[in-house]
């Protein structure tokens, strides 16, 4: 029983243990510190974690000692382990970044309560990437999803209320369509476990309700991703939410949901019954043409800027969906890239926008005329970050596109490649739209405090920013991860 | 006189559904926000039904070990709900906090009454 053997509990239950620890210190300072510790021990044990499956192994983690299928299972491979990684990699960034924006945009009594929910959600969010069981997965989910709606609610704006209730309507209907799916599987097999799920899966076949199953957890995880068009609450819930809940959700939260998308579309159901029996690469290819264009075009015409980066968001899951739907090695692979790329980029965007918050208060596009001469260090990160969103080459986001062109070539789809571009002109005038104000327009606010964010802020994001441009040029280690999982997950093995 | 017969038989399932069926319907046609908390338990507590009913086994005995015994029912799906009760019930009551917290700031949790003074949304 060597502490080794221990790192995939203690991935959820330092969290766990930490968000009771801040709820009982009551002092807004003392909770950041617990969970700055917290927040940095992730991502080394994850990295402890991905070391051991790096080389296509997996850890299976008895919970309470109990074997599966009778126990919990906590099944870790390579998939679930880099998703563990970047969960816990953004999750550390933004912790010192949290403690300056949220003592300016949360009362201080507040403070300590935003720092247990913000930990109960992180360990919800890894819980679902580590667990190898059904069931499990709705627990983690709503531990994430009940934490995220008090987040939310913490917002300075009222309408943060509405939002959060909004949210917590849709994310129960979610949830509840997903155990809905989870128990239909349960009656038809007799098993929670993913593994054995595959394997009774294919077993039985696609009977109906199996098929079913599918149904019910597509349209589950797809409200959690906000997949368009059930997307509805994700612009609201990003804009009036403080702004470190905007820049850890974004780059997070819908991320985890695609991991549970690639876990039950190629590894329990499999490719031969999903892409092959049914007309799931169809729909999600309107959908996601929908979500690429739709939302990018709404984006364009907002005056707020969080809200902005929120319509755009709704764009980016359209790619990486799309690689879903092109369900080809090089297509998957450009979604699974996407998939780190963006919560680089959206994290780096969101923490900027928040940092022009905690000096304005403000992310109207109108308050922030001539703000890049005042904060230049700052909209030089929302900048590169914005290049990336584009999609120019020398950034992430090129290189995620260029998968995609790749996927869609493979199938011999010219016209889809003509569509990435199209799609990708349009972010190029939201977030010209944006660089136009901040740098040429005559300065609104002028006041002595209009300056750079201090350095606990500024060098995350900072970081961010960095990766989107480091990563663009060397995609070894991002496109490699995406190639590897892809590998496993097409091979269909949970 | 099969299609009769198939509801008898299945009428567990067919009272889930409706009560499922109804609890959405509620979410999305009222716009009182407590009523809609109301249908979204309703919705949830039908999913409750929907695991226990199958794990009722006909002419099986609860779960204890027994030598007399050899047919028992699935006590499995009790354990698991028992768990999504408690989730079911931690929503519910954040939704409700959440609604005190509209009723406090809009003076109203009628979603016609709140929307319209969004300041243009």
């Amino acid at each position: 029983m060597t502490l080794e053997s221990q790192l995939p509990a203690l991935q959820i239950v330092l969290p766990l243990f930490g968000a009771l620890l801040c709820a009982l210190l009551r002092s807004g300072s003392l909770a950041w510190l617990v969970a700055l510790v917290v927040s940095l021990a992730m991502p080394v044990i994850s990295a402890l974690l991905l070391m051991q499956v790096q080389d296509g192994g997996f850890i299976s983690y008895e919970l309470g000692g109990w074997a599966p299928p009778w126990g919990i299972e906590y099944r870790i491979d390579v998939v679930g382990a880099y998703l563990v990684m970047l969960v816990s990699v953004i999750g550390a960034l933004i912790m010192p970044y949290a403690r300056a924006s949220v003592a300016k945009e949360i009362d201080a009594d507040k403070q300590a309560w935003f720092y247990t929910m913000y930990l109960l959600c992180l360990a919800g969010l890894l819980g679902i990437a580590i667990t190898g069981d059904a069931f499990n997965i709705f627990v983690f989910m709503e531990i994430s999803s009940l934490s995220t709606y008090v987040l939310i609610a913490l917002g300075k704006d009222r309408r943060a209320l509405l939002s959060a209730y909004q949210y917590l309507i849709m994310g129960t209907i979610g949830a509840t369509f997903y155990v809905i799916g989870v128990g239909l599987l349960y009656a038809a097999t007799g098993t929670l476990n993913l593994v054995e799920l595959t394997a009774r899966i294919a077993e039985i076949g696609p009977t109906r309700p199996v098929l079913a199953a599918l149904a019910f957890l597509v349209v589950g995880i797809s409200l959690k991703l906000a997949l368009f068009p059930l997307h509805v609450w994700l612009p609201n819930a990003y804009t009036y939410s403080p702004s470190v809940v905007s820049a850890f959700l974004a780059a997070t939260a819908t991320k985890v949901a695609v991991y549970l998308y690639l876990r039950f579309l190629f590894s329990v159901f499999g490719v031969t019954v999903v892409f092959e029996g049914l007309p799931v690469p169809e729909i999600m290819l309107v959908l996601s043409i929908a979500a690429m264009f739709g939302a990018s075009i709404v984006a364009v015409f907002q005056d707020d800027i969080k809200r902005m980066l929120a319509y755009s968001s709704v764009g980016q899951i359209g790619y990486i969906t799309l690689g879903i739907g092109l369900a080809n090695k090089m297509g998957l692979t450009g979604g699974v890239v996407h998939l780190i790329n963006h919560a680089m980029m959206k994290g780096a965007l969101f923490m900027a926008i928040g940092a022009v918050v905690y000096r304005i208060g403000s992310s109207k596009l109108d308050d922030l005329a001539g703000i890049g001469r005042k904060m230049p260090a700052t909209t030089i990160v929302f900048a590169l970050a914005g290049l990336s969103i584009i999609g120019t080459p020398g950034t992430v986001g090129f290189v995620s596109k260029w998968y995609l062109a790749l996927g869609a070539l493979d199938k011999g789809w010219w016209w889809l490649v003509f569509l990435l571009v199209a799609s990708s002109l349009i972010s190029m005038v939201y977030i010209g739209r944006v660089i136009e104000v901040v740098w040429f327009r005559p300065l609104r606010h002028t006041g002595p405090e209009v300056r750079d964010v201090p350095v606990s802020m500024l060098a995350p994001m900072a970081i961010l920013a960095a990766a989107t441009v480091y990563f663009g040029l060397d995609t070894s280690l991002t496109a490699g991860i995406a190639r590897r999982a892809v590998d496993i997950l097409l091979a269909g093995a949970p | 006189m099969t299609i009769i017969s198939e509801i008898v038989a299945n009428y567990n399932q067919w009272i889930t559904i409706f009560l499922m069926v109804s609890g959405l319907y509620i979410v999305v046609a009222r716009g009182n926000m407590v009523k809609k908390l109301v249908g979204l338990s309703l919705f949830q507590t039908s999913v409750y039904l929907l695991y226990t009913s199958p794990g009722k086994i006909l002419g099986g005995t609860p779960p204890i070990l027994d030598p007399d015994f050899t047919v028992y029912s699935n006590p499995l799906p009790h354990v698991l709900i028992l768990t999504a009760i408690v989730v079911g019930v931690a929503t519910l009551a954040l939704g409700l906090a959440l609604v005190v917290r509209i009723n406090e700031e809009y003076g109203t949790i009628e979603e016609d009454e709140i929307f319209p003074e969004k300041d243009g949304e």
